[in-house]
């Protein structure tokens, strides 16, 4: 995407961080605590979509296991019986291929969005980001907004810091606790799970509740941003994955310095001013602690809460909004409008993006309804290789694996061909219960003489009675010499 | 340690793993001490390559400790696990005593089971459903290699759906048949016979036995050299199961059939070899693995 007039070099978009004026000279160890980020709610249009990714995630993932699709969980991987339900669908280990499928289709989306609009994932619907939204959203509710947690951790401990710290605590683990249950509820039948949990049973299970449940509550609720920042590989790599018409939060520094306080209705640029009045919001709601204005920086997860704090700002100050916005590498150094940056979204590094990925859904899903409910494996015998019968036959052994895969019982009818005189000598009808899977022995037989020695091509085919499910199988027929 | 001439390896294994993880120790403790100035651009001032610079961004704390929670974890696994050499770990881990206490294990929650069987009749263990599954899985392990896993058997390796037995077919028998094994042995008998036109004659003779298509000049020419196969096959042909030969009147053919198979046969003899069980499989497996032969050709009686 280059110009001529730029340098062939890629130019890693990360500008070095002004420091605190304190921190030069200052001696400094490689390791240091964490400090604690207190994030100061915010409304505006970013909050809201972040709203809504976790209301829209969470009903989701804690509704979907209490819906029923007939005698059965709606969703289900039941691990232990190898049977995967998604509402009418019956997934095997050996419909593996769905689940690479959706693995890979779930990476071009993240190439696709990140390309177009940053971390768009990490911002607005990562589990992460979610599950800390409502545990920061809790902690608001029971300790007070940014200045009164922080006084409230800074103060000594008195009766009403005990009481909420211990409120929130309680709040915290039931929301833990309950996303654990919900979690393994989507391996063991939720409804079973529940009656089970609260008579004790089910030692696995009980773990699987208490791990999962850890791992929200510590997640989110204590290690937040962290995770994105020191531990998550997908962060890693999404950076490498910019561009400089890829969208992210700017600030506008030309715009906004020289930054500093004001009065209103001041003209402000006769002072030398830029619009940004220094009131530092843009800082005290980013829920990963950086200062924007300092430039895209690694921490940023794109979540597009400083744009609704500095709008909020400039509403208030009757200034333009948009001095932190989203926008691209090459629209704030060229000073492009909105529509000239949206003509660069469709770029070829997308457009093959969003190609691939349509292509691969298409894919999946065409496969998915021609998909056979039935499944065949075609095992010679490997030592009787083949044999005489009485009647002047000759014989070869085969043992059929023979899925149902529908939900129902089912006849199947065994036929083979591709010799003159092939017949199936052993029992043609087999019966099998519904998502059964049975080891049948299949005879096939020849007239003897019938076919020069050496080994023959035969296809079984296995017909579903009653039903169009139908699969062929190839195999061998051996003649001895 | 039985694996190596001297312990030298074992030594040699034990410092690397020793001293790599005294060395990451080491390196954390002195990147820990470490303080360097910052300098007014927000790095640590160390530069690498020219243009790369180190930026100032501590490493969280909680990080170094999960790498002290590494190393001590390690070298408890080390304590308790074979990993030094030869040392074989406090806890005398080893994959062979995994593998015998699970067996152990699956034993002693099967004994029940198969103390129910061994209680029974060998008639009613073959109509037994779960006995029935137990034996068709151990013949599908053990038996099915050769026998086929219908059971049908193939040339050299007999059918045991059918009711001709070399040996046989009481359920006594075959459990005889799977704990000791049997050698099946015709001897080669061309001297005995005659000129090769002899052995052909007779060929066509025990074709004729069974009334298979033959030449019956030739058969009435070659009767009189069966005397050499009576001792064992019997005057009539109907074989001896005492010394498994087996009947030649019938339609079964072990070794394969017709003038060739036949003459081959005399001519060269055969050993067949049923290799005995009793080592691999325990008693109470070949009492059900037996009910479970006998029952496949008893189906009236057999379960499904």
């Amino acid at each position: 995407m280059s110009t001529p007039s730029e340098p062939a070099r890629k130019v890693i978009p990360i500008t070095p961080v002004a420091p605190d004026a304190s921190s030069a000279g200052e001696i400094i160890s490689l390791y240091e605590a964490q400090k604690k980020i207190y994030p100061r709610s915010i409304s505006g249009l970013f909050a809201r979509w972040r709203w809504g990714m976790v209301f829209l995630t969470q009903l989701v993932f804690y509704g979907l296991p209490w819906f029923e699709w007939g005698q059965r969980q709606m969703v289900l991987f039941d691990l232990g019986a190898r049977r995967f339900y998604i509402f009418g669908l019956v997934l095997y280990p050996q419909d593996f291929i769905y689940l690479t499928g959706l693995l890979i289709i779930s990476a071009l989306s993240l190439f696709l969005f990140t390309a177009v609009a940053g971390r768009l994932w990490c911002g607005f619907a990562c589990p992460q980001t979610v599950y800390t939204e409502m545990f920061m959203w809790i902690e608001h509710k029971i300790e007070g907004e940014r200045s009164a947690r922080l006084r409230l951790d800074n103060g000594p401990w008195t009766f009403e810091k005990i009481r909420k710290k211990f409120f929130k605590q309680v709040v915290w683990i039931a929301v833990a606790l309950w996303t654990g249950f919900t979690f393994v509820g989507y391996f063991v039948p939720i409804r079973e799970l529940g009656s089970e949990l609260l008579a004790f049973q089910g030692g696995w299970q009980i773990f699987w509740v208490l791990f999962y449940g850890f791992a929200t509550y510590g997640n989110a609720g204590f290690m937040r941003e962290q995770v994105c920042k020191y531990m998550c590989p997908y962060a890693r790599f999404q950076s490498a994955m910019f561009d400089r018409d890829t969208l992210i939060v700017t600030y506008d520094p030309e715009r906004g310095e020289q930054r500093g306080p004001r009065k209103k209705n001041v003209d402000y640029k006769a002072q030398g001013l830029g619009d940004c009045i220094d009131c530092s919001l843009c800082v005290q709601v980013c829920p990963v602690g950086i200062d924007i204005r300092n430039g895209l920086q690694y921490e940023c997860i794109g979540c597009g809460l400083c744009v609704d704090a500095c709008n909020t700002v400039m509403d208030k100050m009757q200034y333009p909004r948009g001095l932190i916005r989203y926008s691209t590498q090459n629209g704030v150094a060229k000073r492009w409008t909105q529509s000239q940056i949206f003509r660069r979204v469709l770029r070829p590094r997308v457009l093959i993006y969003s190609a691939v990925l349509v292509a691969l859904c298409v894919a999946m899903l065409a496969s998915l309804v021609v998909r056979t409910p039935l499944k065949v494996d075609v095992v010679r015998d490997r030592a009787a290789l083949s044999r005489i019968v009485s009647g002047g036959k000759l014989e070869n052994i085969y043992r059929l694996q023979i899925m149902n895969a529908t939900e129902g019982e089912q006849r199947y009818r065994i036929s083979a061909r591709g010799l003159e005189g092939l017949e199936v000598a052993s029992e043609a009808d087999v019966d099998i219960g519904p998502a059964e899977s049975r080891w049948v022995a299949v005879r096939l037989q020849i007239p003897y003489g019938s076919a020069t020695p050496g080994s023959h091509a035969v296809q079984f085919d296995v017909q579903a009675v009653g039903a169009a499910t139908h699969v062929t199988e190839k195999s061998v027929f051996l003649v001895p010499r | 340690m039985s694996d190596f001439t001297s312990n030298f390896w074992s030594v040699f294994v034990t410092t690397i793993t020793l001293a790599g993880i005294i060395a990451c120790g080491i390196l954390l403790w002195m990147a820990g001490r470490k303080k360097v100035a910052a300098t007014s651009d927000n790095t640590t001032g160390h530069v690498w390559d020219e243009d790369l610079v180190e930026m100032n961004n501590p490493l969280p704390r909680w990080w170094v400790w999960l790498f002290v929670i590494t190393i001590v974890f390690g070298l408890g696994y080390l304590a308790a696990y074979p990993g030094l050499g030869s040392f074989t770990g406090k806890l005398n881990w080893t994959q062979k005593g995994e593998y015998e206490a699970e067996m152990a294990k699956a034993k002693t929650e099967l004994e029940p089971l198969y103390a129910r069987f061994a209680s029974m009749k060998p008639e009613d263990v073959a109509g037994d459903p779960q006995a029935h599954a137990i034996g068709e899985r151990l013949f599908m392990n053990n038996c099915a290699q050769c026998h086929g896993s219908d059971a049908r058997g193939s040339k050299g390796f007999p059918n045991l759906t059918d009711n001709d037995w070399l040996h046989g077919g009481t359920p006594e028998k075959i459990r005889e048949t799977l704990e000791k094994g049997r050698i099946g042995n015709m001897p080669p008998m061309a001297a005995a016979v005659g000129s090769p036109e002899d052995v052909r004659n007779l060929s066509h003779y025990v074709l004729s036995l069974s009334g298979s298509p033959h030449d019956s000049l030739r058969a009435s020419l070659g009767k009189p050299k069966f005397a050499a196969c009576a001792a064992c096959h019997g005057m009539d042909g109907k074989g001896n199961q005492a010394l498994g030969a087996p009947n030649l009147t019938d339609d079964i053919w072990l070794h394969g059939w017709g003038e060739a198979a036949i003459t081959a046969m005399i001519n060269n003899g055969k050993v067949n070899q049923m290799p005995a069980q009793a080592e691999k499989l325990t008693e109470a497996q070949i009492g059900v693995l037996s009910a479970y032969v006998w029952g496949l050709s008893n189906k009236q009686v057999a379960a499904r």
